[in-house]
């Protein structure tokens, strides 16, 4: 249910494509996604999926990075030198691994430090941790699209905890 | 060591870089010489520049490709590609038929002075593009071949190595703005109003 919900944000927020490289909290979205008209490409590594997506951005497309925030630390140098550099919109969700009820103790760093190394690099980002933050984040990728810039969202795990 | 595991070919990068020029389609080429190169030989706003992110190139060209109608011809280098080695594999997935990859193959890390690449020794690129899944994946070692294998792939996802001599032209620093050259090369995809 949660997924649905979260996909519809994306598809009437006007999100064409995704970039995607999975996660174990993300599974349900990326199943979701499948199902709908939405192109989804999905990608070896995050960075290649900021190449793609300013690709897209250049032909006037309104593409998404969907990943988990370890994807943020593999990304950092395309995020400035390209879609930053060149004033390219692109729109970032990741899961926000490392925080509460993480059983992954190497997710723990990065999920510290994901919410920081944006701010270092200027991005704004809202924290989506139930399903009435989607009208936020829908409002959140729409102003994205009509700027030139970079936004991110993290899906925090209490999202799904929430809804059960 | 030695640097070339083949015989010498004798193409010039800034000669390949002239022949993709003449083509009809959108261009995205790897930072650097190759983009300063470009920019000498031909400039245009259906060339966009890369001037940072090294390695993504492919992707980029991808991107575009899967956006819109107009052929994307990426110019590529080994070194470049060899950091996003991954990017074949997805062209191969996805392989849309506007798309040609031409990855210059000069054994050399060109731009910050000419450390040997991997290819100088035993990695073979037709080799990892064809088993990243690329079936139109071809070498030429000059201008007729490269003239060959673009005619031949004209209207198919092709990746082609050209392999070519080290050596960087005397040509100068693009003076535009990121903004501008995004500006010119989207003005140019507005043009044809050939969005997918």
């Amino acid at each position: 249910m949660v997924d649905k919900l979260v996909v519809d944000s994306l598809e009437s927020s006007g999100i064409d494509i995704i970039l995607s490289v999975p996660c174990d909290m993300l599974s349900g979205i990326i199943l979701e996604i499948k199902r709908r008209p939405i192109q989804h490409i999905s990608v070896c590594r995050e960075e290649e999926g900021v190449g793609i997506a300013a690709g897209c951005a250049l032909a006037g497309r309104k593409p998404m990075l969907l990943m988990q925030n370890s994807g943020l630390g593999n990304s950092i140098n395309a995020l400035m030198s390209l879609t930053y550099f060149y004033k390219l919109p692109l729109f970032i969700l990741m899961s926000h691994r490392g925080g509460q009820g993480e059983k992954i103790l190497a997710q723990v760093p990065m999920g510290k430090a994901a919410p920081l190394l944006l701010d270092t690099l200027n991005i704004d980002f809202v924290t989506i941790k139930n399903t009435d933050d989607l009208e936020e984040l829908e409002t959140f990728i729409k102003a994205t699209f009509k700027g030139s810039g970079i936004n991110a969202a993290f899906l925090y795990r209490e999202l799904w905890h929430e809804a059960k | 060591m030695q640097l070339f595991c083949t015989e010498s070919s004798g193409m010039k990068r800034s000669e390949v870089i002239e022949e993709i020029s003449k083509c009809d389609g959108l261009l995205i080429s790897n930072l650097g010489f190759p983009s300063r190169e470009l920019y000498a030989t031909c400039d245009d706003p259906k060339n966009f520049y890369m001037l940072g992110s090294m390695g993504l190139t492919s992707s980029i060209g991808l991107g575009v490709a899967l956006s819109q109608n107009k052929r994307v011809y990426v110019i590529d280098g080994d070194g470049s590609i060899l950091m996003n080695l991954g990017s074949l594999v997805t062209i191969a997935h996805h392989a849309p038929d506007n798309f040609c990859l031409i990855i210059i193959d000069n054994k050399v890390y060109g731009s910050t002075g000419n450390q040997p690449t991997y290819t100088s020794e035993k990695a073979d690129l037709v080799m990892t593009a064809k088993a990243a899944g690329n079936e139109n994946a071809e070498r030429v070692k000059n201008i007729s071949g490269l003239r060959d294998a673009l005619k031949k792939f004209s209207k198919q996802s092709a990746v082609i190595i050209a392999e070519t001599e080290p050596g960087n032209e005397q040509v100068p620093v693009i003076p535009y703005d990121p903004v501008e050259i995004k500006g010119r090369f989207m003005g140019e995809i507005k043009k044809g109003k050939s969005v997918k």
